[in-house]
């Protein structure tokens, strides 16, 4: 079996308190790397940092900021740079789901989703990738979704925010390969987080069915992924949008 | 001594002699002084002042006589 070890990493993963996020953190500290850990619950992120210091042993610091917030997101890389000059991952994970067919759509729902979804991965790459150039490299992932691939029926908003961190995922690739900056997206199919339970049991009935693999997908399945695209085994890989999402149909 | 530092950051970043680099140089102005070499000479920056520069400073340094005011802001005399 291969052993990720990234001992002397530093890593910030966005929106670290639940799902997806939570289960990146885990991942990261169990292969060592220093975790900096954003969401807008402080609370919460002090619990999460003081649980994975004392099950693997790594150090982990709280940053809270609200990532659809330009000012805010300057100030949460200026309290990094107090903590670190280092940066070799940033996982832009922070995301909202909201849900309307068209007509019902609101302008503060697709804004609200929009600077969320993806406003947030280029205030947080700024920031992120100038770090990086300082540390010789680095990855940035970005996780997308199915969603953004191949759209839905109610989703126009979450779906076209998720296609926006594609498109971004492939430029910026492309513009930091220069800097041994990889860019990668990950685009997960339907998986058990608090985003999905929102669902009606006939709705992730149907949601489950479309699956080749006939399983829900976990919050680590797509962590697991995250951990690749994170470490010295994806060094050839960039610009590359990969899907975990078990077969799904939509 | 800051401003040693600041005049050999341009002349590496942009690749250009040191004669080149005068108050009066303005981003675009010439060749070098492209937006790849811009945000070298940002990262360069960042390294030899020990900072994180605001992303409407990156935007706003149009000259080498305006990097110079902008770096005051952040403690750095040149």
């Amino acid at each position: 079996m291969v052993e990720i070890n990234l001992t002397d990493k530093h890593v910030l993963i966005t929106g670290a308190t639940r799902g997806i996020g939570a289960a990146s953190a885990k991942r990261f500290a169990a292969a060592g790397a220093t975790l900096y850990l954003n969401g807008r619950d402080s609370n919460k992120l002090e619990a999460l940092c003081e649980q994975l210091n004392e099950e693997y042993k790594v150090t982990c610091h709280a940053l809270p900021f609200d990532v659809s917030n330009a000012d805010e997101v300057k100030q949460g890389f200026q309290q990094l740079f107090k903590l670190t000059k280092k940066l070799h991952v940033l996982v832009n994970n922070a995301g909202v789901l909201d849900d309307a067919l068209i007509g019902m759509v609101t302008p503060k729902q697709v804004e609200n989703t929009f600077a969320t979804n993806a406003h947030s991965v280029i205030y947080c790459s700024q920031y992120a990738a100038r770090l990086m150039q300082r540390s010789g490299g680095g990855s940035i992932i970005n996780i997308a979704s199915i969603i953004g691939r191949v759209g839905n029926v109610g989703q126009a908003v979450y779906g076209g925010s998720k296609a926006a961190v594609i498109g971004i995922t492939l430029s910026l690739a492309k513009e930091l390969a220069a800097a041994n900056i990889r860019v990668n997206a990950v685009a997960p199919g339907f998986i058990d987080t608090d985003m999905t339970k929102q669902l009606t049991e006939e709705k992730y009935q149907e949601r489950e069915d479309s699956i080749a693999m006939g399983r829900v997908g976990t919050a680590s399945d797509v962590a697991n992924v995250a951990l690749f695209l994170g470490s010295g085994l994806s060094s050839y890989v960039t610009g590359q949008v990969i899907g975990v999402d078990g077969g799904m149909l939509i | 001594m800051a401003e040693k530092k600041l005049k050999q950051a341009f002349v590496k970043s942009l690749a250009v002699p040191a004669e080149v680099i005068t108050d009066s140089l303005e981003y675009n102005s010439i060749k070098e002084w492209d937006s790849t070499a811009h945000m070298i000479l940002i990262a360069e920056l960042e390294n030899i002042f020990e900072v994180m520069l605001d992303t409407d400073d990156i935007i706003d340094m149009s000259s080498y006589a305006k990097t110079k005011e902008i770096l005051r802001k952040y403690d750095i005399d040149c």
